[in-house]
């Protein structure tokens, strides 16, 4: 009996935690939901209850951010970079990572572990030489800045776990097939990569959020709004003057986010593996 | 026999020479020229260069306002792993076994991480607003704030730290917690159980035996962490642009308003070199702990 009352105080105790952090965790999204969608002039009526709608809903921001702002724009510049990004990534790291798992013997690993500290040098200490090389190859303040700069760092990281995805697979495929004769660039491309494709789909999801993701490059790098990207676009040009237009501001916040925030979700185990260097077993 | 088994020497060179040459480019280039233009007299427009020793970095450093970010940055990034150290581990313990609806709490939780920083930020900018703030309402409500003054919470140099802590911790965590998450399911259930029926509470069984085991993985997303937060200026630079006066400036985006807005490049450079050690130390225990993965 008193074990009962413990099993249900545990599971109380879990459902409070886990309903308190979710909770917190995603608020900020349903408080874009709302406000996206109150009338203006229920939004700013401190009287109000935030929490309720005092007046219908309305899709009035929503018709001013896709009609009267740049924000279609960003989306599309966005799109474009990223599918840029994610085809210079897969064209260099995907060879890469298959020289690093079989062709360079016992310095494979160590040479692997190199390109992938790569990826912790930050923006942040790159941005100023960054931004002179930019300007020598006439690149700035086009959305082709970011389309050369960030591969830097998508192509590190989708190196590192295409290495790791090519090592679990074991090496008698690819010798059978040599022995049947082909060659190994053959037996790579046309054995490997189609085995491999949830591997490489892992890598094309990671570096097309990256694109969506990056902050500094595209600020520092780009200064006409026309130009810019969403993650840059939305908070930086969506404010005019000092006047923030929270209604259509809270529903670009969400479109931007919701569709990575599905497709990231499903590759989510993948990632992690990337990041914890085997240490669970 | 050998040559079918494709041992070409150049192929393995070919297939991975592109990859490198980029990275090399593209970041090993730019980050030895941080330390050139770091001790030279770069500004944008300018073209000669000289070189002025470590007169950069002695400007920098008599600088308070320097002093005040480097502080700024230490603080910022202790306090956000250490909520993320205790928040993710207790996450990681009530997501761990399955139950119903566990997919969708778990997409509920990675969202702020998942989603732009800079998006996430602006919410959050909606959300602390000095008249709209829905948090002062609740507070307001509940009797906690007068009604008439309520706090700002950007406005004021301390609230403005901890909003930035705070928001910037919102969007690590699940980060952290889905790597933990990971070394959370891969302790064998017989183990807690084992000790269970030796006697020891949970709490003893928790301390004792289950963190202990985990260490490898807190240190891994320890030091994930530590960089992401250390290097980033995101949020701070969309809630209060460094402000209330400077009070909440951090090296990477002091860095920014110097080097980039401020057109001193060379000064700008000088700042971002202060954040080499730490991601030097951060490079020496990743190496260790794959290192040690691969040992063990």
């Amino acid at each position: 009996m008193a074990r009962r009352a413990r099993r249900r105080f545990a599971a109380a105790v879990r459902w409070g935690i886990l309903v308190g952090f979710s909770t917190a965790l995603a608020f900020p999204f349903y408080w874009m939901l709302i406000t996206a969608f109150k009338r203006s002039s229920d939004l700013y009526d401190l009287k109000n209850d935030p929490f309720l709608f005092h007046q219908p809903p309305t899709l009035e921001h929503l018709r001013l951010l896709l009609r009267e702002t740049l924000f279609l724009r960003w989306l599309w510049n966005t799109t474009e970079a990223g599918v840029c990004v994610v085809a210079i990534t897969l064209l260099l790291a995907v060879p890469a990572a298959y020289a690093l798992a079989r062709l360079t013997g016992p310095w494979g690993g160590r040479l692997g572990i190199a390109i992938f500290l790569t990826y912790l040098v930050p923006p942040t200490m790159l941005f100023i030489p960054l931004s002179r090389v930019v300007a020598t190859l006439g690149l700035q303040d086009t959305i082709w800045s970011i389309v050369v700069v960030y591969p830097s760092f998508t192509i590190p990281f989708s190196t590192w776990l295409l290495m790791g995805f090519f090592k679990s697979i074991p090496r008698e495929l690819e010798d059978a097939a040599m022995v049947d004769g082909l060659t190994r660039f053959q037996a790579f491309l046309k054995l490997m990569v189609p085995i491999s494709m949830s591997g490489i789909l892992t890598v094309v999801i990671f570096s097309f959020t990256l694109v969506t993701q990056e902050f500094v490059y595209a600020l520092t790098f780009i200064s006409s709004a026309s130009n810019q990207t969403v993650g840059v676009g939305v908070p930086i040009y969506l404010v005019r003057g000092d006047v923030y237009y929270w209604g259509s501001l809270m529903a670009a916040c969400l479109i931007a986010t919701l569709p990575i925030a599905f497709l990231y979700n499903l590759f989510l185990d993948r990632f992690i593996a990337g990041f914890t260097f085997g240490s669970v077993k | 026999m050998k040559r079918a088994l494709g041992r070409q020497s150049w192929l393995g060179p070919a297939m991975l020479l592109p990859a490198i040459l980029y990275v090399l480019a593209l970041v090993g280039v730019p980050f030895l020229m941080a330390f050139v233009y770091a001790v030279g007299d770069v500004k944008v427009g300018s073209t000669g260069y000289h070189f002025v020793g470590l007169a950069n970095f002695s400007s920098v450093l008599e600088n308070p306002g320097f002093r005040r970010a480097l502080r700024n940055s230490i603080v910022f990034t202790l306090c956000s792993q250490a909520l993320v150290l205790v928040f993710g581990n207790i996450l990681a313990i009530v997501l761990k076994d399955a139950f119903r609806g566990r997919r969708f709490i778990r997409f509920l939780v990675i969202l702020p991480w998942v989603g732009p920083v800079s998006i996430g930020s602006i919410g959050w900018k909606w959300i602390l607003d000095s008249l709209y703030s829905v948090i002062i309402w609740v507070l307001i409500r509940l009797h906690l704030v007068p009604a008439l003054s309520p706090p700002m919470w950007l406005g004021e140099p301390t609230l403005a730290m901890i909003s930035v802590i705070l928001v910037h911790t919102w969007h690590v965590l699940p980060f952290a917690t889905v790597i933990l998450l990971a070394g959370w399911t891969a302790i064998p259930r017989d183990i807690p159980e084992a000790c269970a029926v030796d006697g020891a509470g949970y709490f003893r069984t928790l301390f004792q035996v289950t963190l202990p085991m985990l260490l490898p993985i807190i240190n891994v997303a320890l030091l994930f962490g530590t960089v992401f937060t250390f290097t980033d200026m995101t949020v701070i630079y969309i809630l209060t642009r460094g402000g209330p006066y400077d009070t909440t400036q951090v090296l990477p985006s002091l860095a920014f308003f110097t080097g980039i807005l401020g057109s001193d490049l060379a000064e700008g450079a000088a700042i971002s070199i202060f954040l080499l050690p730490l991601l030097v130390l951060v490079a020496w225990r990743m190496l260790r702990t794959a290192h040690q993965a691969e040992a063990g």
